[in-house]
């Protein structure tokens, strides 16, 4: 082998490799395009992406074109940075929490569709945004480590601190603003005093749910703070009963997940369409087993044997969008008063 | 006459790349900056703030000390025993831990500390009740040291094989005990190395992030970056976040300046080139402290890198290996892997060079001291410019030409390449100054100059610190989460991407197969890297 054969091996590869990035990128050519930006788990290869585009181009004549970022918060980041340039027609996966600073950059437009029939619990409706999935945030737990859970977030908050939980970061994610909203909507004022509590209990803070997830399918902590759809993905796709969501007698807090249509959308017909065609039983039905998630409106066939087994909360709690901006950062402080006090 | 010429080209060289550098940094900055941000009228400089840099300081001081305390014998250990069996196994998986996404380094370190882990599960059958607690500051100098002691080892040992032969030859002549040999052998070496190697490790635990949250316990955890990122994110308060990268950069410059002093001119010595062969270590005591101190750190990183292995083998391997969308993040990965490395290591000689031409002590004017310090400042703080700023950055200046995700792929290698150049720089400079001191007046009265001398002279003798060089951008950036986050559109999926993604849809098995999937490739490029063997073996040959 020759002294610099490596090096020249590198270069190789390199030039190999700048080739293939440049030739990827083919054009899409297609007469009526609508571009849908979501969030990216929407449109991978098990989301309900691919199958949501096929159903909706059999009845529109147009191609679904589809930009995916990290998730809803990132979302709304990604049209402040392309501003008034964005290519988006719809954008699909904000949630109730981000949607009155979602209308107050002034991009998206009325979707003046009769939002009648429609299924979701915390009475949400709104002028701008269509809900299209819902779930609980709920406490799910490992039904072989934890034989006795709790009962309602007061018993959360009160009980065994040798039992731990794994929570989300309110600061950067959300579930986590989830159960501080949660929290919030139980406790009131006394929020703060209800989190020196369960400090305790929390394991860890970890900054997305993923994080914690893993942590607790490693069986690091018996309980993690997820959804009450959780178990529905454990009983379907992988035939298991262990990972159980708790009932909370307080009730659950909600993420509803909505979409609207931009002000400067290139197709606005076709956008309404679109939103129109999202609640109706072709999409709704794809939602289920693909999204995770529980669908607001009638489904073609009845929900899987799993989902009618899930916790199904008498009592939803929804703090106003509009609340929520207001208060979130002196919440956040009260949080990270209490959670940081030794 | 030519020689001049040549020196000319060079500076430009490196002010050309210094300046490009420069401009890319800058100019994100200000585009960022002319955002209208959010709702901020709060003060920057409140108690949150300044609780988050003090923890910030905290941890990242302590985990510097101890990276940097456990690879100092590590590293002296390895050099006393040039040639046991698995020791280039050692060395190419000290490159690993950089090029695992931290989630799955945490994933795997918890396997071994975590209240289930493999110690904890030990001690419980010894019975003891109380478990180790790695969710706390422990949990998070654990971490630190997992992924930055391997570097700091490196970087040392790289320094200690450079002593020439003829050192030890006399020091044997001498009869010197060991502890002379530190003492006037190693240490000076490793001082001259200290403060680029503490530096770098300082400036990868104070931007560390979600290893600081996942494993810290609660906020009271909390470092700058995780302010910098709630800023951009949550609040989209650019110039806030950018506001938090100063805050970010001072206080780390401020301690790399500290640092500097404790720096000695290195004294190059003059050798013949021969073979090094060390005639100390033969004690028995020796032996049993360099196997202990070995064995030690070969537990340390290779249990949890087993751990994360052993879950990928549980994933249904097969079906990942036939998934044609891995396939895609496999080539994607690779692509941006190898871009980024070629161009931060073709950035590094070119400044490195250009640096040392200038301050070459005859004429060297407070101009030529500041352009070279530049330089050296410019490519060790980069690592404190959140990749995010930048690639928001850049999302902003490329708006107006259309659709942004068509420039990823060059936005995308262009940061990674800047986030390697502190490695780069801190694997080649010394090797290169070494170099130049041995070989620079010989080749200049031989009249070897241009693509010659670099052809005949220079690749070969720097071969192994440029593959060195190499493979750790490349494990560097093989691991990046953050660039490609932002621009993230279906063209461009990584590998790490990819991962987090079917991590994020329950998909936890797929994920532990892709983290066994992306370990390999780095190990693939860490062979590459590590061309010892092939060395030795031509060595016999001759």
């Amino acid at each position: 082998m020759s002294n610099s054969s490596q090096l020249k091996l590198f270069s190789r590869l390199a030039l190999a490799a700048a080739a293939g990035l440049v030739f990827a990128h083919h054009a899409v050519a297609a007469d009526k395009t609508l571009t849908v930006y979501t969030y990216e788990s929407f449109i991978t290869e098990w989301g309900p992406g691919a199958k949501v585009a096929e159903a909706f181009e059999k009845t529109c004549e147009c191609k679904v074109n589809y930009v995916g970022v990290a998730d809803g918060v990132e979302l709304l980041t990604r049209l402040k940075l392309e501003g008034e340039a964005s290519k988006a027609d719809i954008v699909l996966g904000l949630d109730t929490n981000l949607v009155a600073e979602a209308k107050a950059t002034g991009f998206f437009a009325r979707h003046g569709i009769e939002a009648t029939g429609l299924t979701v619990p915390g009475n949400f409706s709104d002028d701008t945004f269509l809900p299209y999935d819902y779930g609980h945030f709920a406490v799910v737990y490992d039904t072989e480590t934890l034989k006795t859970p709790p009962k309602s977030l007061k018993e959360l908050v009160e009980g065994d601190a040798s039992q731990k939980i794994v929570i989300e970061d309110p600061r950067t994610s959300t579930p986590g603003l989830g159960l501080l909203l949660w929290v919030k909507a139980v406790y009131g004022d006394e929020a703060g005093a209800a989190w020196a509590k369960l400090k305790d209990r929390v394991l860890t803070v970890t900054p997305g749910w993923s994080e914690a997830y893993g942590l607790f399918t490693k069986g690091e902590a018996p309980m993690v703070l997820s959804y009450t759809t959780s178990p529905a993905y454990h009983m379907v796709a992988e035939n298991s009963e262990r990972y159980q969501a708790a009932a909370f007698s307080e009730g659950h807090y909600i993420q509803i997940e909505v979409a609207g249509m931009t002000r400067n959308a290139g197709e606005p017909e076709l956008a309404k369409q679109f939103l129109a065609f999202m609640t109706g039983p072709d999409f709704q039905s794809i939602i289920p087993t693909t999204n995770w998630m529980m669908p607001v409106a009638a489904t073609k066939e009845p929900l899987p044997d799993a989902f009618n087994r899930l916790v199904k909360p008498e009592n939803t709690f929804l703090l106003p969008s509009e609340e929520v901006a207001k208060n979130r950062k002196a919440w956040i402080d009260e949080w990270l008063a209490a959670m940081s006090k030794n | 006459m030519f020689a001049l010429r040549e020196n000319r080209m060079t500076v430009v060289a490196g002010a050309v790349c210094l300046g490009t550098f420069v401009l890319f940094v800058g100019l994100a900055i200000v585009a960022l900056l002319s955002q209208t941000g959010g709702a901020s009228d709060d003060a920057l400089f409140d108690a949150y703030i300044w609780r988050v840099t003090r923890f910030t300081l905290l941890q990242a001081t302590l985990s510097t000390l101890l990276s940097v305390l456990f690879a100092i014998p590590v590293a002296r250990s390895l050099a006393r025993r040039p040639q046991f069996q698995g020791r280039i196994w050692l060395l190419r998986l000290m490159a690993l831990p950089l090029g695992l996404p931290v989630l799955v380094g945490a994933l795997g370190l918890i396997e071994i500390w975590g209240r289930q882990g493999f110690l904890n599960s030990g001690l419980r059958w010894l019975g003891l009740e109380q478990p180790v607690s790695i969710y706390g500051l422990f949990g998070i100098l654990i971490a630190h040291v997992f992924f930055n002691m391997p570097l700091a080892t490196r970087l040392f040992l790289a320094g200690l094989e450079r002593i020439p032969a003829e050192y030890w030859r006399s020091a044997a002549n001498l009869g010197m005990p060991s502890h002379a040999l530190f003492r006037f052998i190693e240490w000076p070496v490793l001082r001259g190395l200290l403060p680029g190697a503490a530096g770098l490790v300082f400036m990868l635990c104070a931007t560390s992030f979600t290893l600081v949250l996942t494993l810290g316990g609660g906020p009271a955890a909390s470092t700058i970056e995780v302010a910098i990122y709630q800023a951009l994110r949550f609040d989209f308060d650019p110039p806030r976040a950018i506001a938090l990268s100063a805050l970010q950069i001072a206080m780390t410059g401020l301690l790399l300046l500290l640092l500097r002093h404790l720096a000695t001119e290195p004294e190059e010595g003059m050798t013949g080139g021969r073979t090094v062969r060390r005639f100390d270590g033969a004690s028995s005591i020796a032996r049993l402290g360099d196997g202990a101190w070995i064995t030690l750190a070969f537990l340390f990183l290779v249990a949890p890198l087993l751990a994360v292995a052993f879950s990928g083998l549980e994933a249904d391997l097969l079906k990942l290996a036939r998934d044609p969308a891995v396939h895609r993040a496999l080539l994607t990965s690779a692509a941006i892997a190898l871009a980024s490395a070629l161009a931060s290591v073709t950035m590094a000689a070119v400044m490195i060079r250009a640096a040392a031409t200038v301050a070459a002590p005859r004429r060297a004017t407070s101009l030529a001291r500041g352009f070279a310090g530049a330089i050296a400042a410019s490519t060790s703080l980069i690592l404190l410019v959140p990749p995010v700023v930048l690639g928001a950055g850049w999302f902003l200046l490329l708006r107006p030409l259309g659709d942004v995700a068509r420039f990823a792929p060059a936005i995308v290698v262009a940061i990674n390449a800047l986030m390697a150049l502190p490695f780069v720089h801190r694997i080649l400079a010394p090797a290169m100054a070494t170099h130049a001191a041995r070989t620079e007046r010989l080749t200049a009265s031989l009249g070897i100059r241009g693509v010659h001398r670099l052809r005949w002279i220079d690749v070969p003798a720097l071969r192994k610190p440029l593959l060195m060089a190499l493979s750790f951008a490349m494990a560097l950036s093989l691991g990046d989460l953050g660039a490609v986050a932002l621009f993230g559109s279906q063209d461009m999926v990584t590998l790490p991407w990819l991962l987090y993604s079917r991590m994020g849809s329950y998909r936890t098995a797929d994920a532990a197969g892709l983290a066994l999937f992306l370990g390999l490739l780095c190990l693939i490029f860490t062979i590459l890297g590590t061309a010892e063997n092939d060395r030795r073996r031509e060595g016999r040959k001759a």
